[in-house]
């Protein structure tokens, strides 16, 4: 099998000739990005928003033994279980442990991606469990046995009749690729799994520490019916998804919508804390909080990157990454792709399989600009190459590369004359027409540009010659 | 008489030289002294971005010995500029250069940028009668958050017809080895760029960095687009008397 870095490669080129998945991701992408800039109005300063919404996540990540021990302490009173799990594997165990004992046969789960990340749900399918995903998006990836494309929306590089066409084959009896139809085929599959499951399973965007109640966000209302019908909640949430305070909501809520998708606030903000209470009519018998490290707290070591932590996961800086764009989202072949993955992932999974992503960025700096908590991700792009290159990981014959570079540019005098050797032998090759052949030295940059012109006289030479006459 | 000392960068000296002899024409007409450190040779930058920050130190230290003196340092590129600017202060921090990297971070200045805030001069009298779309280089935009400063500089131009090209603050793609490394995202990247510059109609794009200028060039020659690039000195250094001979002028149709 080749390595991550070998399939990012290959991917890269199938994606970036991919005309039309670029056409649709960029439809999509333009209809989210004219939406955030016609809604960013509605704050009287953007700024300010970004600037609290950090101050907020700042305070939880930088004082976790705090909030999440009175978050805890909150969940527990009300009757809630928490579990705290180092690895991804303890997590799946305990959750698989809960669906054991209750005899849980079917579950629906709604839009989470800590679940892509601990990989929960073919653990629970090897236990001959039934998986529905019901935010509509991830159906569609579920369907096609497709991890979710972008972190937001799952199913953004489907046209409507890649859809129409997936329905078709699942469902039959679908007649034309009109959304409302679409929408009603999905929602008659999922109402059945819906009544029959035992257990639901959604993420946390915000984890309440003075409440110790989950804040959960979605637009199609799944997140509340998945939670509420089903005889056992299990939430799931990393660490750093804690807040001191509930009104903090009052911006963390329209700041996530707005970011994600330029909407004042999502359709459904729902705060749950705890099984059925004696005088409830509703809600799960048992409520369980799964609260994940991972590798978080390594993260939360390193005080250059900490910041990484207060991501809200609104998928903000994959839509404005070019890369993103161009690659899209399964080329990564990583839970969270975008900038976000290529700064988290070589943090989070060991092993050194994903070192090649940071490496994959123009360094534009577009993510930071669009960050509602103020990441300064394309700068940890540049800190973990750092990392990487003093980690010694990178090939003999870069690390010569740099080194001779290094050392023609130490002098002047070194760096004026093989200048002029190099131009002059370029010259001469591409006289002679050997431009983009294997002689061409700069056949890493002819071979997608035409060659550029070069000159017979560096601006050291010319300057000497015509100062006088400018 | 005003001093000014240039910053070449590397690529700019060997690859394009006109670039900087054009930013030394304008900043000469307006009655600057002009400096060349011979001495300077590249920022670090390449190293810098590609993780060798130990091999790209000593050519920082190397460098703030070149410009020690100098009290206004001036570059034709937004990237090198914040290389200097922004990044010294990080890549010398805890050492004993930590300091004077600070102090030149205040000193060093993108062409535009000096023209604009520090010169204040914006009418430069040039003349250029094509119609120019202007490109936001990321780290002049982002790093520098320049985005007036250019299109003020390129308004009052003569015979100029700038337009905005749709989503001009897009990334070319070139981002330095980057551009080599993953060249098929680069060059996809850069496709979109000249796409757009082609819906603008513009018959030539600019910018404040030549080195996106370059990656530029060399797509939309490769794919035989009509549209040139031409760096934004390129476009200052033009007057009237030098475009006088230009057979598209025509007397009477230049305005302010």
């Amino acid at each position: 099998m080749s390595s991550p870095a070998q399939e990012f490669l290959r991917g890269a080129a199938i994606k970036s000739a991919d005309q039309k998945h670029r056409q649709i991701v960029r439809r999509g992408i333009d209809h989210y990005e004219s939406a955030v800039e016609r809604n960013r109005a509605r704050f009287s300063s953007w700024e300010a928003a970004r600037q609290r919404a950090y101050e907020i996540k700042w305070e939880g990540v930088n004082h976790l033994d705090k909030y999440l021990l009175e978050f805890e302490a909150r969940v527990k009173e009300r009757g809630g279980h928490v579990f705290w799990a180092e690895s991804s594997e303890q997590a799946r165990q305990y959750i698989i442990d809960v669906a054991a004992r209750a005899g849980v046969r079917t579950v629906v789960k709604s839009k989470s991606m800590v679940t892509e990340e601990i990989h929960l749900t073919s653990a629970l399918e090897e236990k001959g469990i039934q998986v529905f995903e019901t935010d509509l998006g991830e159906f569609i990836v579920q369907l096609r046995n497709e991890p979710p494309y972008h972190i937001m929306t799952p199913a953004m590089h489907l046209s409507r009749t890649d859809i129409a066409d997936l329905f078709r084959e699942k469902f039959g009896e679908i007649e034309s690729d009109d959304p409302q139809e679409l929408v009603a085929a999905a929602r008659r599959a999922l109402r059945k799994a819906f009544f029959s499951a035992e257990m639901g399973i959604s993420g946390a965007n915000f984890l309440v520490a003075d409440s110790g109640m989950i804040a959960l966000t979605t637009n199609e209302g799944n997140g509340r019916l998945g939670t509420s019908l089903p005889r056992i909640h299990v939430a799931v949430a990393g660490i750093e998804k804690v807040i001191p305070r509930t009104e903090d909501l009052a911006l963390l809520w329209p700041t996530i919508a707005q970011a994600a998708v330029g909407q004042s606030i999502a359709c459904y903000n729902t705060l749950l804390g705890g099984p059925r209470a004696a005088n409830e009519v509703d809600g799960p018998e048992e409520f369980h909080v799964v609260l994940l490290d991972n590798g978080r707290s390594e993260l939360l070591a390193n005080a250059e990157q900490r910041d990484v932590l207060h991501c809200i996961r609104c998928g903000a800086c994959l839509n404005a990454c070019p890369v993103f764009r161009t690659v899209g989202g399964h080329t990564y072949g990583t839970t969270y792709p975008g900038p976000i993955g290529s700064v988290l992932t070589p943090n989070l999974r060991g092993g050194g399989q994903f070192q090649h992503l940071p490496f994959a960025s123009s360094l534009c700096g577009a993510c930071t600009d669009v960050c509602p908590v103020k990441i300064d991700l394309h700068h940890h792009l540049l800190h973990n190459r750092r990392d990487i290159v003093d980690s010694a990981t990178r090939p003999a014959g870069e690390r010569l590369g740099f080194q001779l570079w290094r050392w023609m540019m130490m002098s002047a005098l070194r760096f004026a004359l093989l200048g002029s050797a190099g131009r002059a032998a370029l010259r001469l090759l591409y006289a002679i027409g050997l431009e983009r052949s294997m002689l061409d030295p700069l056949r890493p940059w002819t071979k997608v540009h035409a060659a550029p012109a070069i000159p017979a006289k560096s601006f050291r030479t010319l300057w000497r010659e015509q100062r006088g006459a400018l | 008489m005003k001093k000014v000392a240039m910053f070449i960068p590397c690529f700019v000296d060997q690859l394009m030289p006109q670039v900087g002899m054009d930013m030394a024409r304008v900043l000469r007409r307006i009655g600057y002294e002009l400096e060349f450190p011979e001495e300077q040779t590249c920022c670090g930058q390449p190293g810098f971005n590609s993780g060798y920050w130990q091999d790209a130190r000593p050519l920082a230290e190397r460098f703030l010995r070149v410009f020690r003196d100098a009290e206004v340092v001036v570059c034709p590129s937004g990237s090198c500029t914040t290389m200097v600017r922004n990044f010294y202060p990080e890549l010398l921090a805890g050492t004993p250069l930590q300091q004077e990297a600070a102090g030149l971070s205040r000193r060093v200045f993108e062409f535009s940028e000096f023209l604009v805030k520090q010169a204040k001069v914006i009418d430069l009298g040039a003349a250029f009668p094509h119609r120019v779309a202007y490109h936001d280089a990321c780290h002049a935009l982002r790093e520098l958050h320049l985005k007036q400063e250019p299109r003020e500089l390129l308004r009052r131009v003569r015979g100029i017809d700038l337009v905005e090209m749709p989503y001009s603050e897009e990334c070319c793609g070139f981002g330095g080895t980057f551009a080599t490394k993953f060249s098929m995202i680069s060059s996809a990247m850069g496709d979109n760029k000249i796409r757009n510059a082609e819906t603008s109609t513009a018959q030539y794009l600019t910018s404040t960095d030549p080195s996106c200028l370059m990656h530029i060039d060399g797509i939309l020659r490769r794919r035989n687009s009509p549209v040139r690039t031409i760096y934004l000195a390129g476009i200052l250094a033009q007057t009237d008397a030098s475009t006088a001979a230009s057979p598209h002028e025509k007397k009477g149709e230049v305005s302010l």
